[in-house]
């Protein structure tokens, strides 16, 4: 069926980005369908144009807006007597997160690569470890972000670390495997030419990680911003994404749509930051023949 | 009296599409005739499609032109009745069943009622030397062990057919002509038919009532040779003149010869004497 | 037998060894340090923290029932949603090409930022809409693993089954189901995890008081940090254990895997 490699062919890529944008038209569809059956009267322009036959509660407009409004909210600005419309403002916001988060991911990174690299060299430190970074994470990270918060203080680099957090796990994990995942006859090869262990590391062992370190990094892309997103509300940071998702829930009542319009914001972040780790994917492994990673 | 044929295969030709690349020509103009009882190898260089024949009788794939029958059957009608049974390269065994488990597949699936299906489990698991196995994981058995499963599990249901595709090709060379005797020893046993793929020379030779040699893509059955050898085979068969005899004549049709072979009697009794074979 | 757990000790060693050291290192500081000591307290203090707050006060250990039975019910939700269209879905190779791409681009979504919607349609204080959190996180992981477990059988296992001309829905059910097992239960472990937090988050955005996230935010406030610190290391114990079940799941129904022989991580 289909081996996901990193370079699909030209036909399957087609039919990715086909199957996506249907798969959105139908979310379209469905939810203003839901409205047309059950939500509340429809208007144009003040006029009453429909009044579906059913009620269902979700679909009022108060839980779900029409699609347009949303549209609309967007363009309008973000708050009376400000310029800046929704749109504008929310991609402020989303940038700031996106620093935050791009920073932990950077530095959870770099810590997940040099814990997998001592913990490969040194077992004593593997077998020491790894049980409390595989407990790390069935801690809700989420539970702790208040608490970095407090500690480190009330600002930008609470958030990051709380990113950093939630990326280091997976990558660490990931290159524990990828430093292992050579052949071990290449191992042998190297020690053949009486290469040292620094040597064997740079070439053989990182560039045979490669395709899982890149695996880990698509799922710390996401979870980097949903622990910044997660970190900002506790952290009282004003210019994030959190802020702003905190914000118009408490004026949900009088602008659902807003809440709506960051949502979907936050999500093309997290898809944007997802396509930014997987073009340097395919970049970087441009040359390799596919494989069933993914 | 001929023995009724198993196996006819005429004008069969098999091409493949290959994408971004255009077409290419497995097999060209296969007419082939096996009967009841043969056990024949089909030997060639790699890609001379010889696996492709093979899954052609299997009916695993469609031919382009030609015929394939099998027990006076289209090959896709003997497929569905369930003619014959096969053995690949790998095993291909299910890790979350038994062995005995694995063995009771093909039974399950023709729905043999338990009584029946319970003693050919044994039978065949008797067959293959794996009786104290039964409740292993295949994990817990070497290769050799794990092929001995696949080949109890082809003969489970007493199918007039056995194909092989090279199936103790990932074995050392010890383990290897040890199951070739156990082959043989099966073969005698049940009176099936075998088409059997190979590589190896020796193998073919040892093995078969006949040698169909195969020449390169796209491929053709270049010559059927005759293998005389008394039965049963034994280890001393693999020592014999003949039998050196024989592996030439094959080694020379692969590489093309005209079938007459030259033997150097000198060369030959210091072979013998050095007991390579 | 207690060959077993000398065994087991052995291996385990230096893993106890660093906790230990941890947890000395930690009081021996936090007593001889005050600076710190309000934000980071010392073990004893979060221990007696715990106590006190078990039952009365801050009502911990019905705070933790609460989340459980939320991610737990968010588990369930999620898992089930997520097998039936994984399931379904196998049917028709097309749609299984698209539909994981589809899920696994969602899946790039902080889907996060979806609690607060939740909470308004199905009511703040009712653990229902925490569910609905955590089963939204949980069905990601739970449908594309079976559905790459259903859908990536080696072919040679297909051409075996061929040979058999055995009908797909026989294929289906002795070849598919029993390959995607390995890969459900990689999916319930990230899942478990993904419950917990989803909870949690949820309870964050608002809920009711006697749960642990909320216990969390209201005692950060009043910098009751003991208590804090009592309820997150009483969450990571429920996920933990959750974790754990798990686990023991996997050496019963997948013993012959070899993630679960000790060979090759999950």
């Amino acid at each position: 069926m289909t081996t996901a490699g990193h370079a699909p062919s030209r036909r399957t890529q087609w039919r990715r980005i086909f199957a996506v944008v249907a798969f959105l038209g139908m979310v379209l569809v469905l939810w203003e369908g839901v409205k047309f059956l059950g939500g509340d009267p429809w208007f144009v322009n003040g006029e009453k144009v429909w009044t579906p036959p059913l009620s269902i509660g979700i679909a009022t407009d108060q839980n779900l807006p029409h699609i347009w409004s949303i549209a609309g909210a967007l363009a309008e600005p973000w708050r009376r007597n400000q310029e800046d419309s929704l749109f504008i403002y929310l991609a402020g916001k989303a940038l700031y997160t996106w620093r935050e988060a791009a920073l932990g991911f950077a530095l959870g990174a770099l810590i997940g690569i040099s814990l997998a690299t001592v913990f490969v060299h040194f077992q004593l430190f593997e077998r020491a470890l790894v049980p409390y970074v595989v407990a790390s994470q069935t801690i809700p990270i989420v539970a702790l972000a208040p608490m970095i918060i407090f500690f480190v203080g009330n600002d930008v680099a609470a958030v990051v670390v709380v990113a950093t957090y939630l990326t280091f796990f997976p990558v660490t994990i990931a290159m524990l495997r990828g430093l292992r995942a050579h052949d071990p006859r290449a191992l042998e090869l190297m020690r053949s030419y009486a290469a040292g262990r620094r040597t064997i590391f740079w070439k053989l062992r990182m560039p045979a990680s490669a395709p899982y370190l890149f695996t880990a990094l698509k799922i710390a892309a996401t979870a980097s911003i949903v622990g910044a997103i997660v970190g900002e509300g506790p952290g009282g940071i004003q210019e994030g994404l959190g802020r702003a998702i905190l914000d118009f829930n408490q004026t949900y009542t009088t602008g659902p749509e807003k809440l709506w319009a960051t949502i979907l914001v936050t999500a093309l972040l997290g898809i944007v930051f997802y396509l930014l780790v997987r073009l340097a994917e395919l970049w970087w492994l441009r040359d390799r023949a596919p494989n069933v990673l993914t | 009296m001929t023995s009724p044929s198993v196996v006819e295969i005429a004008g069969l030709s098999k091409t493949f599409e290959v994408p971004d690349k255009g077409t290419m020509t497995a097999l060209s103009g296969i007419d082939l005739s096996i009967s009841q009882g043969e056990f024949v190898s089909l030997i060639g260089p790699s890609g001379c499609g010889k696996s492709t024949l093979l899954r052609l009788i299997g009916d695993l794939t469609e031919p382009t032109t030609g015929t394939v029958t099998v027990n006076g059957k289209p090959a896709p009608q003997a497929r569905t009745d369930r003619d014959y049974g096969i053995v690949f390269q790998a095993p291909v065994l299910f890790d979350w069943r038994t062995v005995e488990d694995n063995v009771r597949l093909p039974l399950e699936l023709i729905g043999t009622d338990k009584a029946t299906r319970e003693a050919r489990i044994t039978q065949m698991l008797e067959l293959v030397e794996l009786t104290e196995f039964r409740r292993h994981h295949p994990y817990q058995l070497s290769g050799g062990m794990q092929q001995r499963v696949s080949i109890a599990r082809a003969l489970a249901f007493e199918p007039a057919l056995l194909l092989m595709d090279e199936p103790f090709g990932a074995l050392d060379e010890m383990t290897r002509e040890r199951m070739n005797s156990e082959v043989l020893q099966i073969w005698a046993q049940t009176g099936i038919t075998v088409v059997f793929v190979t590589h190896s020379i020796p193998e073919a030779v040892f093995l078969s009532s006949r040698v169909a040699v195969m020449s390169a893509r796209p491929g053709r059955v270049t010559r059927l040779v005759d293998i005389d050898l008394p039965r049963p085979r034994t280890v001393e068969t693999r020592e014999s003149r003949r039998y050196f005899e024989l592996v030439t004549k094959v080694r020379e049709a692969l590489r093309g010869g005209d079938g007459q072979v030259e033997l150097d009697e000198a060369a030959m009794e210091q072979v013998a004497a050095e007991g390579l074979g | 037998m207690t060959d077993r757990i000398l065994q087991w000790l052995r291996r385990n060693l230096p893993a106890i060894l660093v906790f230990v050291i941890f947890l000395g290192t930690w009081q021996v500081v936090i007593s001889s340090l005050d600076v710190r000591a309000f934000i980071l307290p010392a073990p004893s203090a979060i221990a007696a923290a715990l106590v006190e707050n078990w039952e009365a006060g801050y009502q911990i250990w019905p705070a933790a029932q609460n989340t459980f039975l939320e991610a737990a019910g968010g588990l369930v939700i999620g898992t089930l949603l997520g097998l039936a269209m994984a399931l379904v879905i196998s049917r028709w190779r097309l749609a299984a090409d698209i539909a994981l791409p589809v899920a696994v681009a969602i899946s790039a979504i902080p889907i996060i930022a979806f609690a607060p919607i939740a909470n308004n349609w199905f009511g703040v204080l009712a653990p229902t809409s925490k569910m609905v959190i955590a089963a939204v996180l949980v069905f990601f992981p739970i449908m594309i693993n079976v559905l790459r477990g259903l859908t990536e059988v080696p072919g040679s296992s297909l051409e075996l089954m061929r040979s058999y001309a055995a009908s797909s829905w026989t294929v289906f059910r002795k070849v598919r189901v029993p390959n995607a097992l390995p890969y459900f239960l990689t999916g319930l472990k990230v899942g478990t995890t993904l419950a917990l937090i989803g909870a949690v988050v949820g309870e964050y955005f608002g809920g009711l008081n006697v749960a642990l996230g909320r216990i969390v935010i209201e005692s950060a406030s009043t910098l009751g940090f003991e208590v804090t610190w009592a309820a997150i290391i009483v969450a990571s114990a429920v996920g933990i254990a959750m974790y754990v079940l798990i686990i023991v799941v996997e050496r019963v129904a997948i013993p012959w895997h070899a993630s679960v022989r000790g060979e090759r991580p999950a």
